[in-house]
């Protein structure tokens, strides 16, 4: 027997100015179900989320809920109604407590003039039990970003919701959280929530969902039961054509010359790694793995001095590597991609020209360094017709660009330095899967042009897919690499966090 | 890269039919425009509605006093919208004006200090007090605003002790120094000279150049300047640096202006500089600001003053109508970007 329908939408467009972003939508939610949504960005996913949670009205169509037609006309509505959103971008107060986070609607509401510490605590702790060990007094600034997507979550569960929309809440979280996290989604559904689940990882929509809907520019394409439909076949309408390979082929086996290109012996910081050792050969993409806080980041960050001190020895094609400061590095042609695009990765307010311009002003300028707008546009127009960047004009800020193009101009920022070696953070977070396999080709043919390539990755398969040869962290060392039939999530997932006593001997 | 060019290409890969990356003159610069395009009109239509309202209002002498009224805090304003763009703020501009006429004034009434080597010392000092805020600022991690509101009240203090709170009367003063202040080209003020060419080298030098492009990036977003290999302190620190001496060098002018030197001068001067910067398009949060706009910023504040004077309205009422003008001009403009994005 079908469930109920909770939420019925039909016919629903919604503009902004000349862009539309949805287009007559329609979309229908089963009680108790998990409904995953799949598009690329920009594919109007984000759109149709804040007009049912009352961020954005609708300029046509209609939504009922339970049968009756309804206007949702702000979050505090739509939250009466029983719909609650977890945003993809963590939206906590960072100097107070988890458990104020977590309860901060309710101690909205109350009435009560003085605060109580200990019962928010203890209500904070229940529900947190469930997802993780966090302490519920800890300040949320100092949690690491995939425990300050739980607290997210945990907050959305305590909102008496029938109606829960998750925005990618797993791009942050390890393997083992987000099984946690998809045993409470079942057990939600199993109550009788409804829960509206974003993902581009189709592993996770195949093994956690019952229905899949896919949307692609504005409009709804398809609906299905997870078991009547492939995941190729959901990409294939998310792209609206046939995406034959994922990844582009790796290094063939005639092409590896072995010649080492970096070599990193013993290098230590003060506290966060130790003894880091490895090699990069060229033409190969060496991927990073680990546990989020293991120190893949700061590793690579050590490498291109970026923050902290460094003892070691780094040899870059055959010479010591012994820059001082980031920008000695970036004239050595060693770059860094990173993993917080809007944090540190562009300048959302700037011009994209500028943006691309960054590393290197001085190709831009003549003489008395003065910058010469046209060579500036001009490099950000090769760049960007190579990285295949959708832009309506360089002048516009970075912040009117998707996600995907957001971080192409960060990587061609990047190579406009012409770099010998890029340390690539996370590369395609919250990148559509049309951009993220042209990312993954754009890497590969860089690799072949002989620059070294280093990704850190916390999504197993794309190391998989993309990479030669893959190195674990853990614990701010490395614990093993992988190459060849041996790249598989289990043995990866293995060394990233067995501890020291229980590891086998490779 | 130098191969593989088209290997990304639109129809190559055949994902996007219309990959467009169209040329266009850069997006601050058409904005900026049009900013400075409104401030402009609004001054015009001051003008013209002044010129009826009070027959002095367009005569010579009249705009002469408003341009100078402008032109020596014009070099305040520069100072501070660059140390804006860069994400900064110096509350202690009036102060270390004041500060910069005193010390000069003081060696040249109570030491015999030639007059230009007593102005070399005074703004040589007043970069000396932009570089100790810079170092506290960039190297011990205080903010701005603080740093700026204690250097504020020191330097008033100083100004203070040194004078005992009288006016140092420079009646000794060479007439070629006065002249700085007083004297003009034909009919021009050499103040009025000595603003232009600031503004004209600044605002150039921001638009055009890396040093200052730098500023930009530093002030629109630290971190991603610090991954962009950019030495983000060094740069606010020169920032800071420059607002102050731009500030002795103005105090210089002042000093040869009126003749004396005036440990009260320039209380509130900041509040006035900050507003002109932000009506002309400096952004508190840095990242964005003109030299040009900033400067149409003090001349409508400057022309508003005048007209109001020539009006007859009080002077009480003066600090109302200008602080609610910068109220109403960041207000539009924030809802203009609003309705833009």
């Amino acid at each position: 027997m079908t469930p109920p329908v909770l939420l019925q939408i039909s016919n629903l467009s919604k503009s902004f100015g000349p862009v539309r972003a949805l287009k007559g939508v329609d979309f229908d939610l089963r009680k108790g179900e998990i409904h995953a949504i799949a598009g690329e960005n920009g594919a109007g996913k984000s759109t149709l989320m804040n007009i049912i949670d009352g961020i954005l009205r609708p300029d046509s169509g209609e939504i009922r809920l339970d049968g009756a037609p309804v206007r949702i006309s702000s979050p505090a509505v739509a939250q009466r109604m029983g719909i609650g959103l977890v945003h993809q971008e963590i939206a906590l107060c960072p100097d107070v407590s988890v458990a104020e986070n977590i309860f901060m609607a309710a101690t909205n509401a109350s009435r009560s003039f003085l605060m109580d510490y200990k019962a928010l605590n203890r209500k904070a702790a229940e529900v947190l039990r469930q997802l993780s060990d966090i302490e519920a007094a800890t300040m949320v600034r100092d949690l690491p970003i995939s425990k300050q997507q739980l607290v997210e979550i945990a907050k959305a569960l305590t909102l008496d919701c029938r109606i829960l929309i998750l925005d990618e809440p797993t791009a942050a979280l390890t393997e083992a959280e987000a099984q946690l996290l998809f045993g409470i989604m079942r057990r939600l559904a199993d109550q009788g929530i409804s829960i509206i689940y974003i993902s581009h990882r189709m592993v996770e929509i195949f093994d956690n969902c019952d229905r899949v809907s896919v949307f692609r520019d504005g409009t709804h394409v398809v609906t299905h039961d997870v078991g009547d439909i492939t995941p190729s076949d959901v990409v294939n309408a998310m792209v609206g054509r046939e995406i034959s390979e994922l990844y582009p082929p790796k290094q063939a086996e005639g092409d590896k010359t072995g010649e080492v290109m970096l070599a990193v012996r013993g290098l230590s910081d003060a506290n966060r790694f130790h003894d880091v050792s490895f090699d990069l050969r060229r033409g190969e993409i060496l991927g990073v793995a680990g546990l989020i806080g293991a120190g893949r980041s700061e590793i690579v960050k050590g490498i291109c001095r970026l923050e902290g001190e460094v003892s070691g020895s780094i040899t870059l094609n055959g010479d010591p590597l012994d820059t001082r400061t980031y920008s000695e590095s970036i004239a050595k042609g060693v770059v860094y991609l990173s993993e917080d695009r809007k944090g540190d990765g562009v300048f959302l307010d700037l011009p994209i020209d500028a943006n691309v311009s960054a590393l290197r002003l001085g190709q831009v300028a003549r003489r008395f360094g003065l910058i010469d707008a046209e060579l500036e546009a001009g490099q950000a127009e090769q760049l960007g017709r190579k990285l295949n960047l959708k832009c309506g004009s360089l002048a516009d800020p970075v912040s009117s660009l998707s996600g995907g193009n957001q971080q192409k101009v960060a990587l061609a920022k990047m190579l406009s330095v012409n770099p010998q070696l890029i340390f690539l953070d996370e590369p395609t977070r919250g990148v559509d899967v049309g951009a993220k396999s042209e990312i993954h080709r754009i890497l590969r043919d860089l690799a072949n042009d002989g620059v070294g390539i280093v990704v850190i990755s916390s999504e197993l398969p794309e190391l998989i897919g993309l990479c030669d040869r893959v190195m674990v962290v853990r614990e701010g060392t490395i614990s093993g690499e992988v190459s060849g039939a041996d790249m598989t999530e289990e043995n990866m997932m293995h060394l990233a966090s067995v501890t020291g006593v229980q590891e086998e001997t490779a | 890269m130098t191969t593989g060019g088209s290997m990304y290409s639109a129809a190559e890969h055949g994902l996007h039919d219309k990959a467009e990356v169209a040329e266009a003159v850069p997006l601050w610069r058409r904005m900026l425009r049009m900013r400075e395009t409104g401030l402009i009109i609004i001054i015009l239509a001051l003008f013209i509605g002044m010129s009826f309202a009070s027959p002095y209002f367009l005569t010579w002498a009249n705009i002469r006093a408003m341009s100078m009224a402008f032109a020596v805090d014009g070099l305040l304003v520069i100072g501070m919208t660059i140390l804006l763009i860069s994400g900064g703020i110096d509350l202690s501009v009036g102060s270390v004006t004041a500060l910069a006429m005193v010390i000069a004034g003081w060696l040249f009434l109570n030491a015999g200090v030639d007059p230009w080597i007593a102005s070399l010392i005074s703004i040589a000092t007043c970069t000396g007090i932009g570089a100790t805020m810079g170092f506290f600022v960039t190297r011990v991690g205080l903010h701005h605003f603080i740093v700026s509101l204690a250097v504020m009240v020191i330097a008033r203090g100083a100004c203070l002790l040194g004078t005992g709170g009288r006016p140092l009367g420079l009646y000794t003063l060479p007439p070629e120094f006065k002249f700085i202040g007083q004297g003009a080209i034909g009919p021009i003020p050499i103040v009025i000279i000595i603003f232009f060419v600031a503004v004209i080298a600044f605002d150039f030098m921001l638009r055009r150049t890396t040093m200052f492009r730098r500023v930009f990036y530093t002030g629109s977003n630290e971190k991603a300047a610090t991954y962009s290999g950019i030495n983000t302190k060094k740069v606010i620190f020169l920032t800071t640096t420059l607002c102050s001496t731009l500030c002795g060098i103005a105090g210089i002018i002042y000093m040869a202006r009126f003749g004396s030197a005036q440990p009260t001068f320039g209380v509130g001067l900041e509040l006035t500089v900050i507003a002109a910067a932000v009506i002309g398009g400096a952004s508190l949060n840095g990242g964005s600001g003109t030299i040009l706009g900033a400067i149409l910023g003090v001349i409508l504040l400057s022309v508003v003053s005048s007209s109001l004077a020539l009006l007859d309205v009080s002077v009480y009422w003066q600090d109302i109508i200008r602080g609610s003008i910068l109220l109403a001009a960041v207000t539009i403009d924030h809802l203009l970007n609003k309705k833009r994005s």
